[in-house]
């Protein structure tokens, strides 16, 4: 039986008066990747950004339900949103490493922290970047500006940073929609690899790359959680018609 | 040829002719302050006091009290310009205040100087009791600066990409560190360059210095905040319109005015080498 890692409850969301998320109940599973599927505008990326709280920076945004991670509820009045944002990481669709250099980049969320002493963030920042498999291409280069580094790598580089806070979920927005296929298999693999270590959400446009390499698939429209199981289930005999209709190309 | 192609000649032809124009004011412009002040450069000019009633001798005084006048001013206006622009960028809420904050700056922009003369002189020399005085002359360049430098780097502020400040606050910073460690260093060279721009404007203002730290003659540098200085708009001002000997001192004038215009360009080059550099580097 695998643990559920992280679960919203009937979750709801607010942008002003536009209703965006309607009664959202699904989880994210230890060490398993799953994916989130659906039309543009469907909600998956809102949703996505309720995970980490990013959508606290929205100040129209008004959320309702829970969302419990190890069953602590993030959302709480009394939850600290920095410590939840170490522990729940993120990875943009746009590579967008800091004008750093390539080790600032991932000793970023370290430093932050303040609470590490150098040697120890040294092992860190080693270990996030083998870890995100870009050691071997840039150990010689640590200290050049990560602007220096192919899309694929500065990605690769956006995943390490995330790792590096040592979190225990990974979000990812689209993390391939702005590469090319080569780079985008490299972090396919890579996610295939990482989920041993961190519990993985992905939001995609790509229905393939969904099938290829996620063990659970969310399907969402029009701010509604339409199908939510085991990809084998979801991708061969889905419940929903219209998941089958998105599936098959009938629309999005 | 066709209507429409000559048309299309028409129109290149008169933007690229007033152009021209344009570049050519400047070259006129120019030869103009040059021409007639070139003459008068020596080293004696910029390294000794001025002698025999202003028609001798040199600026020297004059140069080291626009100096420290510029210097002073944006000291002082800078810190304050970079932290008002954070909190307009970040803290700022309820958003009428914002908006109340950004029409008195714009506000500012606009007052003629003459008047931030007058303020400097009602507020700083009489009601604070700093007398005519190199720190008078300051505080009303450095509100002169000020609404300058706020607008220079709030827009320097928000030119730096959301995605940087996505990625730091998804890390776990807080609001606070990720202006001070993420937002604030990428936008550095612009601020710094809308602060050096700033810096012309200061160093050539006459108006607000004129009843606020300026005398038109000391021999004596400016060892104290609390020193009348000299300065080189402002002599130039006097030379032309003070004294007994025009013509003796018309020479020196436009002397001067070269001085001044050489430090200011000298100053703007060094904007434009900062920009040309972060730019190059800049890959976002």
């Amino acid at each position: 039986m695998v643990k559920a890692h992280i679960c919203t409850n009937n979750l709801n969301l607010w942008f002003g008066d536009n209703h965006v998320l309607y009664d959202v109940s699904m989880c994210v599973f230890e060490n398993r990747i799953t994916a989130m599927i659906g039309p543009s505008g469907c909600g998956k990326s809102s949703l996505l950004r309720c995970f980490n709280r990013m959508n606290d920076l929205i100040p129209s945004a008004r959320i309702q339900g829970s969302i419990l991670l190890d069953e602590e509820d993030i959302y709480h009045p009394k939850a600290r949103v920095t410590d939840i944002r170490t522990r729940v990481g993120m990875v943009f669709q746009k590579p967008n490493p800091f004008p750093k250099s390539i080790f600032n980049n991932v000793a970023f969320g370290l430093k932050i922290q303040g609470k590490h002493s150098k040697s120890e963030i040294m092992d860190r920042v080693e270990k996030s970047l083998k870890d995100a498999w870009l050691w071997d291409e840039v150990k010689d280069r640590l200290h050049s500006s990560a602007m220096s580094l192919s899309g694929g790598q500065q990605q690769r580089l956006c995943i390490a940073r995330a790792l590096a806070n040592g979190p225990r979920v990974l979000l990812l927005d689209e993390p391939t929609s702005a590469l090319d296929p080569q780079s985008t298999a490299k972090i396919e693999e890579l996610c295939l690899d990482l989920k041993s270590k961190v519990s993985i959400l992905i939001v995609t446009h790509n229905i393939a790359q969904a099938g290829r390499i996620s063990d659970y698939t969310a399907f969402m429209y029009l701010g509604e959680l339409v199908e939510f199981g085991e990809s084998s289930q979801v991708f061969t005999v889905p419940k929903d018609s219209r998941t089958e209709d998105y599936l098959t190309g009938v629309f999005g | 040829m066709s209507k429409r192609e000559l048309r299309n000649l028409a129109g290149k032809s008169l933007v690229g002719i007033l152009c021209a124009i344009t570049a050519g004011m400047l070259i006129v412009f120019l030869y103009g302050i040059f021409s007639r002040g070139i003459g008068v450069l020596s080293w004696e000019f910029i390294s000794q006091p001025p002698r025999s009633g202003m028609t001798e001798g040199g600026i020297f005084p004059a140069i080291v009290g626009t100096f420290w006048l510029t210097l002073l001013s944006i000291a002082i206006a800078l810190p304050m310009g970079i932290l008002c622009a954070i909190y307009l960028y970040s803290y700022g809420r309820p958003l009428w205040f914002v908006k109340l904050v950004k029409l008195a700056i714009n506000t500012l922009v606009g007052i003629p100087s003459i008047i931030y003369g007058l303020f400097g002189m009602a507020v700083f020399v009489n009601m604070l009791s700093l007398d005519v005085s190199l720190i008078s002359g300051a505080l009303t360049l450095a509100i002169l600066a000020l609404p300058l430098i706020i607008n220079a780097a709030e827009e320097a502020l928000q030119g730096v990409p959301k995605d940087f400040t996505e990625a730091s606050i998804a890390l776990g910073a807080p609001i606070s560190k990720t202006i001070l460690r993420v937002v604030l260093p990428t936008a550095m060279p612009n601020i710094l360059t809308g602060t050096i721009i700033s810096i012309g404007r200061v160093a050539g203002e006459t108006a607000p210095i004129m009843f606020t730290a300026a005398t038109f003659y000391s021999r004596r540098l400016p060892s104290s905040l609390s020193h009348e200085v000299m300065a080189l708009p402002y002599h130039i001002f006097a030379l032309m319109t003070e004294g007994s000997k025009g013509s003796l001192q018309a020479p020196i004038a436009y002397g001067s005015a070269v001085v001044l215009l050489l430090m200011v360009l000298g100053v703007s080059s060094i904007a434009i080498i900062i920009r040309y550099r972060f730019r190059r580097n800049k890959q976002w």
